[in-house]
C-alpha cells in the first residue's frame, strides 16, 4: 500500500501502461468487456490516479480512525451495536477531520501529478491533457503568459487546499495525519 | 432485605492472566456469585476491578472459568462458549462514561435500541430521560452538560437495553455527595422494578457504606473479604478495609423525628436508649437509618461540657485505653461502643482510666448518615 509513495511516479505510470495496454491483463479485460483499451483514455488516467493517489488518502484516514478512544468502541459494542455500525455511527462522524485532510490532500495531490499521467495519459488535448502537462506544453513552445497563468491557478488552488485542512484540523483537538508538523 | 438469602443471578468464576506494565504477570482468580441489586467491588486501584468487569462484559476473555446470567452462560471456556458483548445483555458504565460527543443526550440514550420501531424507541427514550432527569437537556452534546448530568446519561444510555446485569466502574467519582447519592437514589429506584445484579466498583472509602447492602472485596485479584459492608468494616484482621473504609463507629439507628426547619433529624441508636441528633437525610420517621462516624471525629470529655456548638452529649464509661504508636484509642460505653481517637497528650490532661466515666461528644454534622434502603 505505501508502495506508491516511494515509487517514482513515472515507475509506476510505465506498468500501469504496460498492463492497460491492449496485451496488458487489464487492457485485456477492459477491451472485452467495453469493446475498447484502456491506455490514452480518461478512464484508464483516472484508474492509473487512483492507485497513485490512495496511500495519501488512506494514511490520514487510518490515522484518524485510531484515533476514536477505544471505549467508546468498546461502549458501541456493549449496547449491542456490531461492527458496522459502531463505524459508521461512531468511527465516521469522529473522523471528520481527517476524511476532509485525505480528500484534499488526493485531490491536490492527483492534480499536481505528471510523470505517471503522462506514460498513461499520453497528453491527448482535451481528453488526457492535466493542467500540469498543459503547463509543461507551454513552456515547452515558449508561451510563459500562457503558462504563467495555469501556474499562479495551481498556486491560488494550492493555497486553498492548505487552508481548508488547516480549518478542518483546528477544530478538533485530536491529533489528525497531516503531512506537515501540527504547529 | 438484609439477612435475606437471594438467588444467584450472576456467577462468576474467572482466571485471567496478563502482562502488567511493569513487565510482571497479573493474574486475577475470582469466584463470585452476584445477587440483584448492588454489589460493590471494593478495592486498591490494581487489585482487578476493572479487568473483572470486562469479562463480565465480554471485552476480555478470561483464560479459564465460567459466567453465567441466570441460567444463561455467557462464557464457559470447558464448553467454548463466548458470547460477544452484542449479545450479552450486559451494560456497562465506565469510568471515562464514553458517551457519543456527536450525537445529542437523546441520541446517546436511545443507540442501544437503534432496531426498534420509531415510536416505541421514542417513548423508551422518554421514560429513561425522566428516571434519570435529563430531559430538559435532551437536544445537547455531552461537552455541553455538567459531570453530574453526564454520568445520568451514561446511566440512561446503558440500561436502556433492559439488561440483565449492569456494571458501573467508578462512574460517580468527582461528584459532590450529596449529587452523588441523588444519582444513586434515582438508581435504586430504576433497579426496584428491574431487580438485576448491578456490580459498582469503587475505590472509595466513603462510597462502600454509603451504597451497597453487599460489599466484595478485592486484592492482588483475588476476593479478600464478601459480606454486607458493617461486617467487613468491623472485623478489625481486614487492616487494608478499616482503612478504607475510614468510619470505625457504626450504628443502626431508627429515625425518631425530623426537624425540617433545622436541618437535622432525631434517631435513637439501635438496641440502646441513646438519642443523638444527625444531618437530615432521605428518610421518614420510624426508618431504619446507619450512621458512621469517624473516631477522629469524637470528642472526649472529663465533665458535661457547656458552651459548646456540638449537639450530642452522652454519658459513658471507658472500657478500654490502648496506645496505638501517636494515637490513643479509647473505646466507651454509652448505651452503645463508640471508638475515639485522641492525642497522647489529650489522653494524658483527661487522665483517663478504664471505667472512669466520660462524655462523649458529637458534632450533628460528624454522623454521616449512610443508606440502607432494602431495594
Amino acid at each position: 500500500m505505501a508502495l506508491p509513495l516511494v515509487l517514482p511516479p513515472t515507475v509506476l505510470g510505465f506498468y500501469m501502461l504496460v498492463a492497460m495496454g491492449t496485451r496488458g491483463p487489464l487492457g485485456k479485460i477492459w477491451q472485452a468487456a467495453f469493446g475498447h483499451g484502456l491506455a490514452f483514455t480518461f478512464t484508464g488516467l483516472v484508474i492509473a490516479s487512483v492507485l497513485y493517489s490512495l496511500p495519501f488518502a488512506v494514511q490520514p484516514l487510518v490515522a484518524s480512525f485510531e484515533s476514536v478512544d477505544r471505549k467508546l468502541l468498546d461502549a458501541s459494542a456493549v449496547l449491542g451495536a456490531g461492527t458496522l455500525r459502531t463505524f459508521h455511527r461512531v468511527i465516521l462522524p469522529m473522523s471528520v477531520p481527517g476524511i476532509i485532510t485525505a480528500l484534499v490532500l488526493s485531490f491536490a495531490h492527483t492534480l499536481g501529478e505528471f510523470g505517471g499521467v503522462l506514460m498513461v495519459g499520453g497528453n491527448l488535448a482535451g481528453v488526457t491533457r492535466t493542467v500540469s502537462i498543459d503547463i509543461y506544453d507551454h513552456v515547452q513552445s515558449l508561451q510563459y503568459a500562457e503558462a504563467n497563468r495555469m501556474a499562479v491557478i495551481l498556486l491560488v488552488f494550492s493555497f486553498a487546499v492548505l487552508s481548508v485542512v488547516y480549518g478542518a484540523n483546528r477544530r478538533t483537538r485530536r491529533r489528525v495525519w497531516s503531512p506537515w508538523p501540527a504547529r | 432485605m438484609a439477612g435475606e438469602v437471594s438467588k444467584a443471578e450472576l456467577a462468576v468464576k474467572v482466571s485471567v492472566v496478563r502482562h502488567g506494565p511493569g513487565g510482571g504477570l497479573f493474574a486475577l482468580d475470582v469466584a463470585l456469585d452476584v445477587p440483584s441489586g448492588i454489589t460493590i467491588l471494593f478495592g486498591p486501584s490494581g487489585s482487578g476491578k476493572s479487568t473483572l468487569l470486562d469479562c463480565i462484559a465480554g471485552l476480555l476473555r478470561p483464560e479459564a472459568g465460567t459466567i453465567a446470567i441466570g441460567e444463561d452462560p455467557v462464557f464457559d471456556s470447558g464448553k467454548r462458549i463466548d458470547l460477544p458483548p452484542q449479545h450479552r445483555r450486559v451494560a456497562y458504565v465506565f469510568q471515562s462514561l464514553a458517551l457519543f460527543p456527536k450525537m445529542t443526550v437523546e441520541e446517546n440514550v436511545g443507540y442501544g435500541i437503534a432496531n426498534m420501531p420509531k415510536f416505541e424507541r421514542s417513548a423508551r427514550v422518554c421514560e429513561l430521560l425522566r428516571a434519570f432527569r435529563v430531559e430538559e437537556i435532551r437536544k445537547r452534546r455531552p461537552g455541553e452538560i455538567s459531570g453530574g448530568e453526564q454520568q445520568r446519561v451514561a446511566l440512561a444510555r446503558s440500561l436502556i437495553t433492559l439488561p440483565r446485569v449492569l456494571l458501573l466502574d467508578e462512574p460517580l467519582t468527582g461528584l459532590e455527595a450529596g449529587l452523588k447519592a441523588s444519582i444513586v437514589d434515582d438508581l435504586r429506584i430504576w433497579n426496584a422494578a428491574q431487580k438485576i445484579p448491578i456490580l459498582y466498583v469503587t475505590h472509595s472509602r466513603g462510597e462502600v457504606d454509603a451504597l451497597g447492602e453487599r460489599v466484595v472485596v478485592l486484592d492482588h485479584g483475588r476476593v479478600i473479604s464478601e459480606g454486607v459492608p458493617h461486617e467487613i468494616l468491623d472485623a478489625p484482621r481486614r487492616e487494608t478495609l478499616a482503612q478504607a473504609a475510614g468510619f470505625e463507629n457504626l450504628f443502626d439507628a431508627r429515625v425518631l423525628e425530623l426537624r425540617e426547619a433545622d436541618g437535622v433529624m432525631g434517631v435513637r441508636l439501635a438496641d440502646s436508649t441513646t438519642e443523638i441528633e444527625v444531618p437530615l437525610g432521605y428518610a421518614a420517621p420510624n426508618d431504619r437509618v446507619r450512621i458512621a462516624v469517624r473516631a477522629g471525629d469524637i470528642l472526649l470529655a472529663s465533665q458535661r461540657p457547656v458552651g459548646l456548638s456540638a449537639r450530642n452529649f452522652l454519658e459513658g464509661r471507658i472500657v478500654s485505653i490502648k496506645q496505638v504508636s501517636r494515637l490513643v484509642v479509647v473505646v466507651v460505653e454509652a448505651g452503645v461502643t463508640f471508638t475515639a481517637h485522641i492525642t497522647p497528650s489529650a489522653a494524658r490532661s483527661l487522665e483517663l482510666a478504664i471505667g472512669k466515666p466520660i462524655w462523649v461528644v458529637l458534632k450533628t454534622h460528624s454522623c454521616h448518615l449512610v443508606s440502607d434502603s432494602p431495594v
